[in-house]
């Protein structure tokens, strides 16, 4: 199914971005604008996905990838001031894997296409046909089973968060930490004048 | 699913929902008691909410099938939790004085053990492919922090990151597998997977999904030839997370093993059962020969426990009723070994440079204790099989099973490696009783000696109590035929 008129359209500027985009952050020459480009390239993907009618995909992509990732990505390349030469050093050195890589992802999509316009059909028929996106907004779908027929799993799933936020925190938080000065009110309240205030006898030329 | 379902399921389920409920009650409570004291009151009131779930279970909880075919709860899972319950119980009772004198005294760790007791009986209870994984992300993740809860010491850390990744390894094998099966059946439901591979028509790619499975299955077994982690991990972590290790997730991640071999692929016994034989006979021979050459108590252990459960695939191997009656029994014989040893190990402490783990450290043991030198050359004649103690039994139920399944060569070679295994647990009677003392160990703390004496008790009266128990076992091996 191709997509015609208006949709179409914006399908080739979505992904004219997102290309532009991606390539974007490979070649900038700043860190930190190559994650800005990144955010970019998710939100076209996203838009993509909902172009197609995975309204909630698309939504999730934003939420988790922009939302979370990106930003990480920001913290960490503003933290750790990543020096532009050495970062782009190692270009001519992987270029080689990238093409690999690309030419493999190239022939892949090739089958998909030659083998969807022979009309090759997948064999045996899918155990749950896929509906109607216009008829059944995939939110809803899910909305309807992951909290009923789906609970079971969504509570193991709670817990296994759980126990990586409680695993996270046992092995990294030291306490008490030296660096940390927190406030003590009962000692602030029983500071006086003998122990607070110093006075000191200071020869006329030379410092403390 | 209606609501009247989903109160029947939580009814079946309630001893997971306690423990479940009552970790994230006890995170509250460990954050707002004293410092100083809150491990301590966290480790007990964890051991009193273990001890709860397993008494409602044992008493009140009915069995059946539950969320919509997820869970299932009958006599299979009903021995295997006891004995899941049981490992983290006593292993948790252990820790109290480990803690105390070598500063982990954190109070999350009785919390990541019921966290992670509550996925292995998810477990041992999981009836579909999707809750199995779930339930054994949970178990494994609690693992590996527990593994490292010991971050000062690099060989804790190292200990869980070693186990992270090749557990991680592990999950993702067996993930593709599932969704290989998944992808060639159209179903998650090991009944649903039985009815689609009925009379032995499927396809390869189920036939790859299960060798997947079986794959990552073994690692959380630590069969042959996935047991390179076993020695390091129990090497590094503290010991009494070892003991742990060695007993509770042993038991749930043989259970599960012996649910999908039974249940969801039956039909094509042929198949799994040339894949059992293999990692049964190599972890058998494997166990005995490497253990031979260990010096720390530790890593014989873990030798030891890599062997152990190439006996119990013994009578998996055999797919019989009686094999599977033969894989609980010898689990519950194992654990009961298992932990006695481990409190031995654990007390085994000198005045001045704390815990030792050497084996030449326990040289003239029986002359400054005689009596708990007793119970360790009973337990170690145990494990070495000898009669009539109660690994003895336990490897009996397994090599018959074999040789009535006509599984000859694999009974042949179980009992030349439990003769070449024996070397190893004789030598440190040897040492004990027969070479010089270097030195005197502190007297072992109340719960260490209660522990030892009723895994002694165990292993010298099986012969007596034995019966009921096997009649019991046999009664739950039939749920699967």
């Amino acid at each position: 199914m191709l997509l015609t008129g208006i949709a179409a359209a914006f399908f080739y500027m979505f992904a004219f971005i997102a290309v532009a985009s991606s390539v974007m952050v490979v070649v900038a020459r700043n860190p930190v604008h190559s994650v800005l480009y990144l955010i970019l390239t998710f939100f076209n993907a996203s838009a993509l996905f909902v172009l197609t009618g995975a309204e909630f995909l698309g939504m999730i992509l934003l939420a988790v990838y922009v939302g979370a990732v990106a930003v990480l990505f920001l913290f960490v390349v503003m933290m750790l001031e990543v020096n532009r030469v050495t970062f782009r050093k190692g270009i001519a050195e992987y270029a080689p894997i990238g093409v690999l890589v690309g030419v493999v992802i190239a022939a892949q999509l090739l089958i998909v296409v030659v083998g969807q316009s022979l009309a090759i059909e997948p064999s045996g028929t899918p155990a749950l046909p896929t509906p109607d996106p216009a008829a059944r907004p995939n939110t809803a779908a899910l909305g309807d089973i992951l909290y009923t027929d789906y609970v079971y799993f969504f509570q193991i799933a709670g817990l296994v968060l759980l126990v990586a936020m409680i695993g996270a925190i046992v092995l990294t938080l030291r306490d008490p930490r030296p660096h940390i000065k927190r406030q003590n009110i009962g000692e602030q309240v029983a500071r006086d004048p003998e122990k607070a205030v110093e006075l000191v006898d200071v020869e006329s030329g030379k410092g403390l | 699913m209606t609501a009247q379902e989903l109160a029947q399921s939580l009814v079946i389920a309630a001893p997971e929902l306690l423990i479940a409920i009552g970790a994230m009650a006890l995170l509250m409570v460990g954050v707002f008691v004293r410092k100083e004291s809150a491990n301590a009151i966290v480790t007990s009131l964890t051991v009193a909410l273990l001890v709860a779930a397993l008494g409602w279970m044992v008493f009140f909880a009915p069995m059946g099938p539950a969320f919509g075919g997820a869970y299932v709860h009958d006599a299979f899972t009903f021995f295997m939790k006891m004995l899941v319950l049981i490992g983290s119980i006593v292993a948790l009772v252990m820790s109290v004085g480990f803690a105390r004198e070598e500063k982990f005294d954190r109070f999350e760790f009785p919390i990541l053990i019921a966290l992670s007791t509550l996925g292995m009986m998810l477990m041992v209870s999981a009836d579909n492919l999707l809750s199995l994984y779930m339930a054994l992300e949970l178990q494994s993740l609690a693992l590996y922090v527990i593994a490292a809860i010991n971050r000062d010491s690099a060989r804790s850390t190292e200990a869980g990151l070693k186990y992270f990744v090749l557990g991680a390894l592990s999950s993702g094998m067996m993930l593709y597998g599932i969704s290989l099966i998944y992808g060639f059946t159209g179903h998650i439901g090991f009944d649903e997977i039985a009815a689609a591979v009925t009379g032995g028509e499927r396809s390869i790619g189920v036939l790859f999904g299960l060798v997947f499975l079986l794959t990552g299955l073994a690692f959380k077994i630590s069969a042959v030839p996935f047991h390179m982690w076993t020695p390091d991990v129990y090497e590094g972590a503290p010991t009494p997370v070892t003991a742990f290790f060695a007993a509770a997730p042993k038991m749930a991640a043989m259970a599960m093993l012996v649910r999908v071999v039974m249940d969801a692929f039956q039909p094509v016994t042929a198949d799994w059962q040339q894949i059992i034989v293999f990692i049964s006979i190599a972890s058998m021979v494997l166990g005995a020969f490497a253990a031979i050459g260990q010096r720390n108590i530790k890593r014989l252990m873990a030798y030891s426990s890599i062997g152990h459960m190439g006996y119990a695939l013994v009578g998996l191997a055999a797919g019989t009723v009686a094999g599977v009656q033969g894989v609980m029994l010898y689990m519950a014989i194992y654990l009961a070994m298992t932990l006695g040893t481990f409190a031995f190990i654990l007390a085994m402490r000198r005045k001045d440079e704390g815990n030792v783990e050497q084996i030449s450290d326990l040289a003239g043991y029986a002359s400054n204790n005689p009596l708990m030198a007793a119970i360790l050359t009973a337990l170690m004649f145990s494990l070495a099989g000898i009669p009539p103690l109660a690994g003895f039994w336990g490897k009996w139920y397994v090599f018959l099973a074999a040789v009535e399944a006509g599984l000859w060569p694999l009974a042949i070679i179980g009992v030349l490696s439990s003769v070449v295994g024996a070397y190893y647990y004789l030598r440190i009677v040897k040492i004990m009783w027969f070479d010089d003392a270097e030195g005197r160990f502190v007297a072992p703390a109340g719960e260490l000696r209660l522990v030892m004496g009723a895994s002694g008790v165990f292993v010298l009266a099986y012969i007596v109590f034995g019966g009921p128990i096997a009649a019991y076992a046999e009664a739950a091996a039939r749920t699967f035929f």
